[in-house]
């Protein structure tokens, strides 16, 4: 059984579902022995799980429009690839 | 009868960035356009601050079309601009605050370091509890309180989605070092918005 110290070091790798069934079941074995580290775990992945439901904001229009004038400028001098 | 190409108006990175190498102006400007939602939400969170985030943005996708033809294909394209961008972020931080060393490597404590100390289910679904922008601004504030070698990991890996692989590699970190400040930063992050989304049991009492 894992001290619950061991279950924070093993959180990461169990929460990437990439876990070896040993680590998976050693991860699980403690959280329904031990409430807190469930609550833990529960918590943990509902943050990381939250975050990447994020979806990022539209640029500003005005900062848009000036890298759209920056890349413009940039493409009439010169083709891409070649140096300044 | 199926194509093994891919169905017009669907582009793919990698036809793209042959495209824009061969001098496609569009297809570059598609690529743009793809990411730079992403870039600029990365960089606001790096550098903090919206103008030197525009300014990166900005040099972000001009290095990446001047430096197009070194782009090799060992890597996604996108992995490649993120890059560019971590280190133009950087660079801005470090402009920014010229009298004290801000690095992505700064020594933290590893030991004796409390992880947990918040212990508290949450009530109901955040997603249902807040409006979207509450809920933005709610974690928009608990990344930007994480130091910048765990927040710069973070971002990358759960905003992003880079893998911890493409994560080490963007910040010249080993891949240890990438997990362990995950870890951290996660953990750091479940406490700040677990003050915040808590069940909070005194409350509904006083309602009875």
């Amino acid at each position: 059984m894992l001290t619950c110290k061991e279950f924070l070091e093993s959180l990461n790798e169990y929460l990437d579902e990439n876990a070896a069934a040993e680590v998976r079941k050693s991860v699980e074995d403690h959280i329904h022995n031990c409430p807190n580290c469930w609550v833990v775990h529960d918590t943990t992945k509902k943050t990381v799980q939250i975050y990447r439901g994020v979806e990022p904001q539209a640029l500003p229009e005005e900062v848009n429009a000036r890298l759209m004038e920056a890349l413009g400028k940039k493409m009439a001098a010169g083709g891409a690839g070649e140096t300044d | 009868m199926s194509s093994l190409s891919a169905p017009s108006g669907v582009n793919h990175e990698e036809d793209l960035v042959a495209q824009a190498r061969a001098g496609d102006a569009a297809a570059f400007t598609e690529l743009v356009s793809r990411y730079s939602r992403k870039i600029f939400r990365l960089a606001s969170h790096i550098t903090q601050n919206s103008a030197d985030a525009e300014d990166v943005l900005q040099e972000t996708f001009l290095k990446a079309y001047t430096h197009l033809g070194d782009f090799q294909g060992n890597s996604r394209f996108y992995t490649w601009v993120v890059r560019i961008a971590v280190n133009e972020s950087l660079m801005k931080l470090r402009k920014r605050r010229a009298d004290r060393t801000v690095s992505i490597d700064e020594p933290f404590p590893t030991e004796d370091e409390e992880l947990v100390r918040e212990i508290a289910v949450w009530e109901g679904d955040p997603e249902q509890r807040f409006t979207a922008g509450q809920l933005r601004a709610i974690l928009d504030e608990a990344v930007d309180s994480l130091r910048p070698a765990f927040r710069t990991v973070f971002l990358l890996r759960d905003v992003d989605e880079l893998s911890t692989e493409e994560t080490a590699s963007v910040l010249d970190l080993s891949i240890p070092a990438v997990k362990s400040r995950l870890l951290r930063a996660r953990l750091q992050l479940r406490e700040k918005l677990t003050r915040v989304f808590k069940r909070k049991g005194d409350d509904v009492l006083a309602y009875l």
